[in-house]
């Protein structure tokens, strides 16, 4: 069976002269190359110039907080339910009195963390937070030296406080909720 | 001073000359290795270096820069003179040739004709292939004091390739040399601003030469002493440090230098074509002139070597001993034959 | 003092020293590159005599060609100090006898040529014009029969080395199935 049309025929006849010759071969692999001058390289010159994200890129997923800069996370645990790769774990608390301006809800995160080495960014997690408090932004996980590094806390994760730190809660929310919906 | 008499003034006159063709060998040899990345990139869709300076201009800075911090390391089993010997012997005659090439028309300095070449040896182009021919010695020697077995193999192969295209070349040389009339570099120039180039009269004297002129540089596709997936790195593997810089660097004088030879020998030297120089006289202008018209010649071989390297794949041994002993050589007497007669029946 | 005198009594001391070097270097590689220097020297001495042809040919003839396929020999050998084997003390002696006697051969013959000694530097015979016209005209017969002695022997060198050792080495059936075997898969020349 063919599957495709590219399939060519090994041609086993002795060479004539000017094939034997080699020279007009090596002539036309000179002008195929010298035709790949005048071709526009496909470079990105990193640092500098960035690669567009596509709309649903996954990138670092960050922890949400409402807009009086309370997190929204209840540490339901549906998220680590829902993680393949089993990258997510986190322990409850209860909120203490005097703790309203922290949490949303009265049971929160004390401890939450993914490991980026397990995580495989299907956005499962996203997908399955009832709460809105997690998401996955435009970012990539930094290249680190240690391998714990590579587990992000809570501190790594939470997006800043939108009313002591606007700049970065815009800046890190990115286009969440705006474009992509 | 009775003791010795030297004329001076010619005594600075060459000091000057060689202080400046050594040192545009060596400016030439350095952005060879900056053309040859960039050449390499373009062929293949990419930017190549880019990062120091704009375009990545100073990048052969930072590349020697880096070969001058690198440690030193002598292999210790190794024969230490001749191991250092073997970079500074391939350095040396690969400058070595310069001396006889015509770089330009006569220039007048001050009431005097001052001549762009450093020795008119009326043995000029048998001195050009001595210093080739001596040249293996660099790579041979080098090879062998590594004290490796790939650097060994390396160098014989290296050796028994310069041997056996030296052949080959020699032979189609000496077609030029029966239209020429004389081994001296200058009157090979001169006749050729008179008669028009020697490529117009030997096409195939010129292929040979430039194939040979390939295999004597190590280039691809010969560059079988340097075969990487065979032999790891060649035959200077165990170098480090400016001592694997010198080796690199004479590769890229090698190159320069041919190209430099070809076109004297085939593309009329420093002749500007559709210009009569002789009617423009000695100004100091002209004399750069035509030294630029030398310079964008061979900078146009060196161009070409590069473009062959990124475009053909590798010989195998024996395909490059067929090459050279049961192609080349038959092919360059036939052309040597065929010379012979066309001139003997022209001159009666 | 010239410079040409300056020049010729340092070369002479370098040759001199070299061609020791080469006796007296434990080394093969090293008695093989010393002699590289003493027929640089030569050369030198050449040029000296306004021989410029001669002495550009011993430098791509000798120092480029042959003395390459000496070190190319010493090199696959991989001679060192201890294989060297130890000679006898009576070839060592009978090696100073003869050498000694050549010796006195050469300072015989050399004696009496006080008068046909080159001029240094005003001699013209080793420029290429002159030599090639010498060579093919007064010396035309000896030239030739030397350049038929290497002819015959380049083809001894390739009648040796073509003998078909692989054809010893692998049995006929075995070169036959191979044979067989490249046909069958319609390769060319086999």
């Amino acid at each position: 069976m063919q599957l495709t049309n590219r399939k060519k025929e090994l041609d086993r006849k002795p060479m004539n002269f000017w094939e034997r010759l080699y020279l007009p071969a090596i002539l036309k692999g000179m002008a195929i190359t010298f035709s790949h001058i005048f071709k526009k390289n496909p470079t990105i010159n990193y640092p500098e110039e960035k690669r567009p994200f596509s709309a649903v890129f996954r990138g670092v997923q960050i922890l949400n907080r409402d807009e009086e800069g309370r997190e929204r996370c209840t540490a339901c645990g549906l998220c680590a339910v829902a993680c393949p790769a089993e990258a997510i774990t986190m322990e409850a608390a209860e909120r203490q009195s005097g703790e309203e301006h922290l949490y949303r809800e009265e049971k929160y995160a004390a401890k939450y963390e993914i490991n980026m080495l397990r995580c495989i960014f299907c956005g499962l997690c996203e997908e399955a937070c009832p709460k809105d408090a997690i998401y996955l932004t435009q970012t990539f996980a930094k290249a680190n030296y240690a391998r714990k590094g590579f587990i992000y806390d809570k501190d790594d994760l939470l997006i800043p406080n939108p009313v002591t730190d606007p700049e970065g809660y815009n800046k890190a929310k990115g286009k969440i909720g705006k474009e992509i919906k | 001073m009775v003791l010795l008499q030297i004329d001076w003034f010619i005594f600075f006159e060459k000091l000057i000359l060689i202080g400046a063709i050594i040192t545009l060998a060596m400016v030439v040899a350095m952005y060879s290795t900056y053309a040859e990345r960039k050449i390499a990139a373009v062929l293949q869709d990419r930017t190549g270096p880019n990062r120091a300076g704009p375009f990545g201009i100073l990048q052969p800075m930072a590349d020697g820069l880096k070969l001058f911090m690198k440690e030193e390391i002598i292999p210790t089993f190794s024969s230490k003179s001749l191991f250092i010997m073997g970079p500074m012997l391939a350095m040396i005659t690969a400058l070595l040739t310069s001396a006889v090439i015509p770089w330009g028309t006569a220039i007048d300095v001050a009431g005097r004709i001052v001549p762009l070449q450093v020795a008119d040896v009326n043995i000029g182009i048998l001195y050009v292939f001595g210093v080739i021919s001596v040249g293996v010695y660099g790579i041979m020697i080098g090879g062998w004091a590594s004290n490796n077995k790939f650097s060994l193999i390396a160098a014989i192969r290296g050796a028994s390739q310069m041997i056996s295209y030296e052949l080959a070349m020699g032979l189609s040389l000496i077609a030029v040399l029966m239209i020429s009339g004389s081994l001296q570099m200058s009157v090979i120039v001169d006749q050729q601003v008179q008669h028009g180039w020697n490529i117009v009269y030997q096409p195939l004297g010129f292929l040979i030469f430039f194939i040979c002129a390939l295999a004597e540089c190590n280039r691809t596709p010969f560059d079988l002493p340097e075969a990487e997936n065979e032999l790891n790195f060649g035959y200077h593997q165990e170098y480090s440090s400016m001592k694997l810089g010198f080796y690199l660097f004479a590769e890229y004088i090698n190159m320069f230098m041919s190209g430099v030879v070809m076109a004297t020998l085939f593309f009329g030297g420093y002749d500007i074509p559709f210009v009569d120089e002789a009617a423009l006289g000695n100004a100091w202008w002209v004399g750069l002139l035509s030294f630029s018209v030398l310079m964008v010649k061979s900078i146009l071989f060196v161009f070409i070597f590069m473009w062959i390297r990124w475009t053909i794949p590798r010989f195998r041994y024996d395909q490059l001993m067929n090459l050279g002993w049961k192609k080349l050589l038959p092919l360059a007497l036939a052309n040597m034959i065929i010379t012979a007669v066309v001139v003997l029946l022209l001159n009666k | 003092m010239s410079i040409t005198e300056i020049l010729f009594w340092l070369l002479s001391a370098l040759s001199l020293i070299s061609a020791i070097l080469v006796i007296s270097s434990r080394h093969p590689v090293y008695s093989v590159l010393w002699l590289i220097v003493t027929f640089f020297t030569i050369s030198g001495h050449y040029i000296l005599l306004n021989a410029q042809f001669l002495a550009v040919v011993n430098v791509i003839v000798y120092a480029g060609a042959i003395m390459v396929l000496f070190l190319f020999v010493i090199m696959l050998m991989n001679l060192n100090k201890d294989t060297e084997p130890q000679k006898s003390r009576w070839l060592k002696m009978a090696g100073a006898v003869a050498g000694g006697s050549l010796l006195l051969i050469m300072v015989a013959a050399l004696r009496t040529t006080e008068k046909q000694m080159t001029e240094m530097g005003s001699g013209d015979i080793g420029l290429i014009e002159n030599l090639g016209k010498v060579l093919f005209t007064d010396y035309v017969v000896p030239f030739e029969i030397a350049s038929i002695l290497f002819l015959s022997a380049m083809i001894g060198a390739v009648v040796i080395g073509k003998r078909d050792d692989y054809a010893s080495a692998v049995p006929k059936e075995e070169i036959e199935e191979m044979k067989a075997n490249r046909e069958a898969m319609g390769i060319p020349g086999a």
